[in-house]
């Protein structure tokens, strides 16, 4: 074991016990503050036929006739057991409803975490190889315009050029419908991804393109480049040999602490595509004012970023050793 | 690691030296559009604009002289709808930003207080970076009961944090200077240095935060009202005239989709910019105007 990870992974892991407890008591807060009341919003177009006794009785066994805190406890009691609540939109506990719906996530944010990470290093890696020329000036033009842009609007100029006007790429949903999971084959499941990667990718690749291409010009102009370049490098050999070097670690750190924001952008991306993750799950929860699936989401949200930062830390210190003495008091 | 990052972003010096005559002019051509901007929406309610009005003759028609964006399904002028839902956009994102500012501002003084306030802002800013940022907007949305103030609230709780370490960072660094202490030992009070050492320094600091904060605010606040957690349906906003386009733009009706998305765009892009001009005309070392 390298002897700057230890302490790291202590020092995250005391990080995380008491960021969860203050995690959960914010959002149960934030959560219990909502003035839809999720009896009516489970009622909905049956009002008329549900009596007041009925709603009370619901109330009952969603335990919401006690207070606040008093559910915060039972809440946090049964979390500890692993036992997040139940579902009240989907009519399922809720750590069964993140287990189904997880993976299909996972693909979606993973899928765009590559996609991103590839093209924005290439077009910032492009951007300073040809700085102050044209491609420079197109990529960064791209990328603040990226950057101003809304994925889900981007995700419906995708549906409107691909999906309605060429008909290459479905608009719709993981896999053509009227089909068992079995059925679906690996050609229909990535023609499905195509579209929901590129929008989900939108919203991590102006960071990255910048990034990237700040580094590289760094390195062009560092005494290093401009030996290899009195020595006849290429600038585009430059670039994508020694260049690639120097811009790739920084680069992944930067992804990788991004990486939560792409399950963010994956929220609006899943509602536009009818995707069949967490994040359509959520606006359904926030919608239908499911308490406690919005919890059991946002605290595994939570983890998802922690996870990411934390990997952005360790890949800094792998990729960087003069990073690794700070490791202890970071 | 965060903040190394940030700054190689934004605070590094421009590889390209930009002289300094046209840095100016390019900051006052930004600000004008931003100004321009800004009279707009303040003229919107005044225009001649009937964005709900319901012409049934006139329903699905693409771009043309009498509607150059075009009408939507109901047959209403999506042209008018887009200004107007760019007005609402502008105020609440104003609304959204100031209040962000305000609470970046307050915390980061209550930050030196006492080494516990400082903890304190600490593990709050901790707390509010844990989430993905849309995730606890549309928490804090969900939790206010969703519409415009709803959006307000989320927005505004959300994203103070990057200008409160901004700010945090820069008064650290000016009070560890040599000359704030030599007032000090001059018998200068904590007051006399706070507003002739501190404010000049944050001031600036405080301004571009601002207007960096938004195009974030009305891009937040156009998803929350395309999943349906944010504006009242019955106003135009951007965010419900892209969730309804879907059903226009599986019939090719690709103009109630691009129109007021591109204006989004503008209206967001032109504060970045802006905002981009202001940060380097504020800062010393970069140069600019």
């Amino acid at each position: 074991m390298k002897g700057w990870l230890v302490p790291l992974l202590y020092d995250r892991a005391v990080r995380l016990l008491w960021l969860v407890p203050l995690a959960s008591v914010g959002l149960f807060t934030l959560v219990s503050l909502a003035p839809i009341d999720p009896v009516q919003a489970y009622v909905g177009a049956r009002v008329a036929l549900v009596g007041p006794e009925q709603r009370e009785a619901i109330a009952a066994v969603w335990g919401l006739d006690a207070p606040a805190h008093e559910r915060f406890l039972v809440w946090a009691g049964n979390a500890l057991s692993g036992d997040l609540g139940d579902s009240i939109t989907f009519n399922a506990p809720v750590t069964q409803v993140i287990a189904d719906r997880f993976p299909a996530s996972l693909t979606l944010v993973g899928a765009a975490f590559l996609f991103s990470f590839a093209a924005g290093t290439a077009l910032g890696l492009i951007a300073a190889a040809t700085r102050g020329r044209w491609p420079d000036r197109i990529i960064r033009g791209v990328a603040v315009v990226l950057a101003a842009s809304p994925g889900f609007w981007i995700a419906l100029l995708l549906i409107a050029i691909f999906a309605v006007g060429l008909g290459l790429l479905p608009a719709c949903c993981a896999a053509p419908p009227g089909l068992t999971a079995a059925e679906v084959g690996l050609a229909d499941r990535l023609q499905h991804l195509v579209l929901p990667v590129v929008a989900v990718s939108v919203v991590g690749i102006s960071p990255l393109i910048l990034h990237t291409r700040q580094r590289l010009v760094a390195f062009l102009d560092s005494p290093a480049g401009s030996h290899l370049a009195a020595h006849g490098a290429g600038r585009v050999w430059l670039a994508f040999g020694p260049g690639l070097r120097h811009a790739l670690g920084p680069a992944l750190t930067v992804h990788l602490a991004g990486a939560g924001e792409l399950f963010g952008g994956s929220v609006l991306a899943e509602t536009v595509f009818a995707w069949p993750g967490l994040g359509q799950a959520t606006v359904q929860a926030a919608l239908g004012a499911d308490a406690p699936l919005l919890m059991g989401i946002a605290l595994a949200t939570l983890l998802f970023v922690f996870i990411g930062n934390l990997l952005a830390d360790v890949a800094a210190r792998v990729l960087d050793p003069r990073l690794r003495p700070e490791a202890r008091h970071d | 690691m965060t903040e190394t990052i940030m700054q190689q972003c934004a605070g590094a010096p421009q590889d390209m030296p930009v002289r300094r005559g046209a840095a100016r002019r390019q900051l006052v051509r930004r600000g004008a559009v931003v100004a321009g901007i800004l009279a707009l929406v303040t003229a919107a309610p005044f225009l001649p604009l009937d964005p709900l009005h319901l012409n049934p003759a006139a329903r699905g028609l693409g771009p043309s002289l009498a509607a150059p964006f075009g009408t939507d399904l109901l047959g209403r002028d999506v042209l008018a709808r887009t200004l107007t839902a760019l007005a609402v956009s502008a105020q609440v994102g104003l609304a959204a930003a100031a209040i962000s500012t305000l609470i970046a501002v307050t915390l980061a003084l209550a930050a030196t207080f006492s080494r516990l306030a400082e903890r304190a802002v600490g593990v709050l800013t901790e707390l509010a970076l844990g989430l993905p940022h849309f995730v606890l907007v549309l928490m804090v949305a969900y939790a206010a009961g969703g519409g415009m103030s709803g959006v307000i609230l989320g927005v505004a709780l959300t994203h103070w944090p990057r200008l409160c370490r901004v700010l945090r960072h820069e008064a650290q660094t000016v009070a560890a200077a040599d000359y704030v202490r030599i007032s000090r030992a001059l018998g200068r009070s904590r007051f006399w240095v706070a507003r002739y050492h501190l404010a000049p320094h944050l001031l600036p600091q405080v301004v571009v935060g601002f207007v960096l904060i938004f195009p974030h605010a009305i891009l937040h606040e156009a998803g929350l009202s395309f999943i349906g957690l944010g504006i009242e349906p019955h106003l135009p906003s951007i965010g419900v005239m892209l969730a309804d386009s879907l059903r226009g733009l599986m019939a090719g009706h690709w103009w109630v989709a691009v129109f007021p998305g591109l204006g989004l765009v503008f209206l967001a892009l032109s504060f970045e910019v802006f905002g981009e001009s202001l940060r380097r005309a504020a800062d010393p070392v970069d140069g600019g105007a």
